[in-house]
């Protein structure tokens, strides 16, 4: 059977079982457009090709599959580059598909030409120009192989246009040729069962779990191995929800906002297991002086990130799924052969740091509205049974730190990278790939309005999005850092909270616009936009401009000298600094 | 300065050599030469890269290497193990009396003259990295027109090739805890 490039580019997509491709044409890549008009995938036209990458980035977060989206040439697979970057630094599964002028134009400064495999080289994982036809099946097969296996990434696959109007033989599957791509070698047993002796044997062990437990759908053996070990567990900003925060032995997250006993804890750890992590310096501080007293064991599937920032001292790479059912099995084993591990001081030590310095902020009835106020009557109106997203900022901090995550999968935000923008179109992503859940993206009013026209997408595709901006008017982290260290000069970090019309922006797009700004309302108005069920909703919340984010740890500054902020007396921050209950 | 030299096999494919040296630039590891040709096979390329190792961490160079698709395998050679050659062409003014003592230094390295004009010669040398600079401090002083160098190429001495090496597994582990799981 013959058939088009375009043809056969689409069907590539449907064999490998893609249901939503997110996406914008144009010229180079209109060829594939057409066989798409009749095919079963559902296609989503998006208003911005950004929001393209980053709805495809929310629909792999929350269904763990990878997601697909398609641009055109030049200025349209440079649109895509932002969320290629964030998928990148977030190890995100995602394919994106890209026209590129004809084979014979290339490198003519063609109309709408740009070198877009050079360009996005450092962002993704892999990417291939492809200039004829026959060789579109096996490159996208390959580009959904390299994705989805070893530490998922993007793949950037660009198509010239005369290979998707010209027509080649049809079979599938392709054969893929990949000699130099090799999936990681299954984890070393025997340094499997030192990391649990020495977990076995650890007083004062902390699980140090990032967001490969989540990518590598190993949460319950994490829960059996911290169970088993009677070991604290830390989840990393890309592993909320991997660990219940319910749970007795959680901490909380770790590193520049991190929870108080979550980055004590670390610090005085003798015992770090790190899980599918990576050391990022927002976690570590500064890293000479981050856990001076733990041995560590690394566990990732990644070989590169193992002693990339902290050497360790058991090295065992390879997949998660492997490593952690193993390790909670061995942990067990020698938990019924030589009893419990000993670690019931250092919980009395975690427990304590946990009541002592929790993370507080004081919403007084009738001052000013509180972020963290609303994020905590969403975690109690929603139970942790919804999809929450943020950007990046203080909104995202705050989300972070305040909903109480009960599940993986249910928190997706833009971390390695910081993108601002994110929130918006991957909660569409998000709620495309899991329809009959409650998405909710929280979000800033700097974040927000970068990437707002998405709305226009979510109210034509029927997808119910929620999204809570905290409208303080200003770039707030900006303001914190500002008001921190430098000398409380705002420079060019306001925005104003009147302009736009949230409420009317909302409704101009075809939403449901909420406002609120009274602490006493935040139930009334969050429950009315739980329930609308057919279009997006967003509600401007008014909030404080002066709060800041807390504990914080300066940046490039050691850990241990995390600030507990306003909301505690200086005999608190002294004891906080001393850290008076030590375990050692 | 001490470097470390690595030997990869990667496709022959547009773009490999922008990925690897991409990777270097982005990463901020110091490319000190690097040297690419075919092979027997001819889908397949080997490049040969030195790289400093007082600024450069080298296993972690190794580890990102391996991680591009198209780079099918990256081994080290080891200084004591292998054989590295470099191939330089130098043109030199020869100036009358200059002459003689160019041609004998070229003789005691075997190195060929390649070019011979009434006002200039154009030398081959051919060799280790050590015998190279030994030629070449011994030229300095007759004025050095023109340096061109291809870069080190390297193999591991016997029969082994870097087919057979086994994939890189440069982890570190402490030899105690290696000795206590054992």
């Amino acid at each position: 059977m013959q058939l088009t490039g375009a043809q056969a580019l689409v069907r590539s997509l449907e064999e490998q079982g893609t249901e939503v491709v997110f996406g914008l044409p144009g010229g180079a890549i209109l060829p594939a457009y057409d066989p798409l008009l009749t095919s079963s995938l559902r296609h989503i036209l998006v208003r911005h090709e950004q929001g393209a990458g980053h709805a495809a980035e929310g629909y792999a977060w929350a269904t763990g599959k990878p997601g697909v989206c398609m641009a055109t040439s030049g200025p349209g697979a440079t649109n895509l580059v932002t969320a290629l970057a964030d998928a990148y630094m977030d190890s995100v599964p995602m394919v994106a598909i890209t026209g590129q002028v004809p084979s014979a134009l290339i490198g003519s400064d063609a109309f709408q030409e740009v070198d877009i495999t050079g360009v996005t080289l450092p962002i993704t994982k892999h990417n291939e120009l492809v200039t004829r036809t026959d060789r579109i099946p096996a490159a996208i097969a390959e580009a959904f192989h390299i994705a989805t296996t070893g530490r998922p990434g993007p793949v950037l696959v660009d198509i010239s246009k005369d290979s998707l109007q010209s027509t080649a033989p049809w079979s599938w599957p392709p054969v893929m040729n990949l000699p130099g791509y090799r999936l990681p070698a299954a984890p070393d047993p025997a340094r499997i069962a030192e990391a649990a002796r020495m977990l076995h044997k650890s007083r004062r062990p902390v699980l140090y779990v990032g967001g490969g437990v989540i990518k590598s759908g190993t949460h319950e053996e994490l829960r059996r191995l911290a169970e088993a070990a009677q070991a604290p567990v830390t989840t990393t900003l890309m592993a909320r929800g991997a660990f219940p925060d319910s749970h007795p032995l959680a901490l909380g997250m770790p590193g520049m906002h991190g929870c108080y006993a979550a980055v004590a804890a670390l610090q005085e750890a003798d015992l770090i297991v790190a899980l599918g992590t990576r050391f990022d310096d927002r976690v570590t501080g500064q890293l000479a002086t981050f856990a001076p007293r733990a041995q560590i064991v690394h566990a990732d599937i990644d070989p590169a990130e193992i002693g990339k920032n902290r050497e360790p001292d058991v090295a065992i790479p390879g997949d998660l799924a492997v490593t952690l059912a193993e390790l909670a099995d061995a942990v067990a084993a020698l938990v019924a052969e030589h009893g419990e591990p000993d670690t019931a001081a250092w919980r009395g030590a975690t427990d304590h740091w946990k009541k002592q310095f929790p993370l507080r902020y004081t919403q007084e009835p009738g001052g000013p509205l509180k972020p963290q106020h609303v994020v905590e009557r969403l975690s109690a109106l929603t139970g942790g049974d919804a999809i929450i997203l943020a950007g990046v900022g203080q909104h995202q901090m705050h989300a972070a730190q305040h909903y109480s995550f009960t599940k993986p999968r249910t928190w997706i935000n833009s971390g390695g990278a910081g993108t601002m923008g994110f929130a918006v179109p991957a909660a569409m992503g998000a709620q495309a790939g899991r329809p009959g859940e409650l998405v909710v993206a929280i979000d800033g009013d700097g974040c927000f309005q970068m990437t707002a026209q998405e709305l226009a997408t979510c109210a034509i595709e029927k997808l119910p999005i929620k999204v809570l901006v905290f409208n303080n008017g200003f770039l707030g982290m900006i303001r914190q850092w500002q008001e921190l260290f430098y000398d409380e000069r705002y420079s060019y970090s306001e925005l104003g909270q009147a302009i736009p019309d949230y409420v009317k922006l909302a409704e101009a797009y075809g939403c449901v616009g909420l406002r609120c700004d009274r602490a006493g309302d935040v139930d009334t108005v969050l429950e009315k936009a739980l329930a609308v069920s057919d279009v997006p909703t967003v509600v401007d919340f008014r909030v404080h401009d002066r709060e800041g984010v807390f504990p914080m740890v300066p940046a490039g500054r050691p850990n241990d000298d995390i600030v507990l902020g306003p909301e505690f007396t200086a005999a608190e921050q002294q004891a906080a600094a001393r850290r008076e209950v030590s375990a050692r | 300065m001490s470097t470390h030299t690595l030997s990869a096999l990667v496709e022959n494919k547009p773009g490999v050599l922008a990925h690897v040296a991409g990777l270097f630039s982005r990463r901020s590891f110091n490319i000190s030469s690097l040297a690419v040709g075919p092979t027997a096979d001819e889908g397949v390329s080997r490049m040969t890269i030195v790289v400093d190792g007082a600024s450069t961490p080298v296993e972690q160079v190794i580890r990102q290497l391996d991680k591009l698709v198209r780079v099918i395998k990256v081994v080290e050679l080891a200084d004591d193990s292998a054989v590295e050659r470099e191939l330089a062409l130098i043109k030199l003014t020869a100036r009358p009396g200059e002459r003689e003592e160019i041609l004998q230094i070229a003789a005691v390295f075997g190195a060929p003259i390649v070019d011979l004009d009434p006002e200039s010669i154009v030398l081959e040398a051919t060799g280790s990295p050590r015998r190279l600079k030994a030629l070449l401090d011994n030229l300095a002083p007759y004025g050095i027109r023109e340096l061109v160098r291809t870069g080190r190429v390297g193999l591991d001495r016997g029969p082994g090739s870097i087919a057979d090496s086994t994939a890189t597994d440069h982890i570190a582990t402490t030899p105690e805890l290696l000795a206590q799981a054992s």
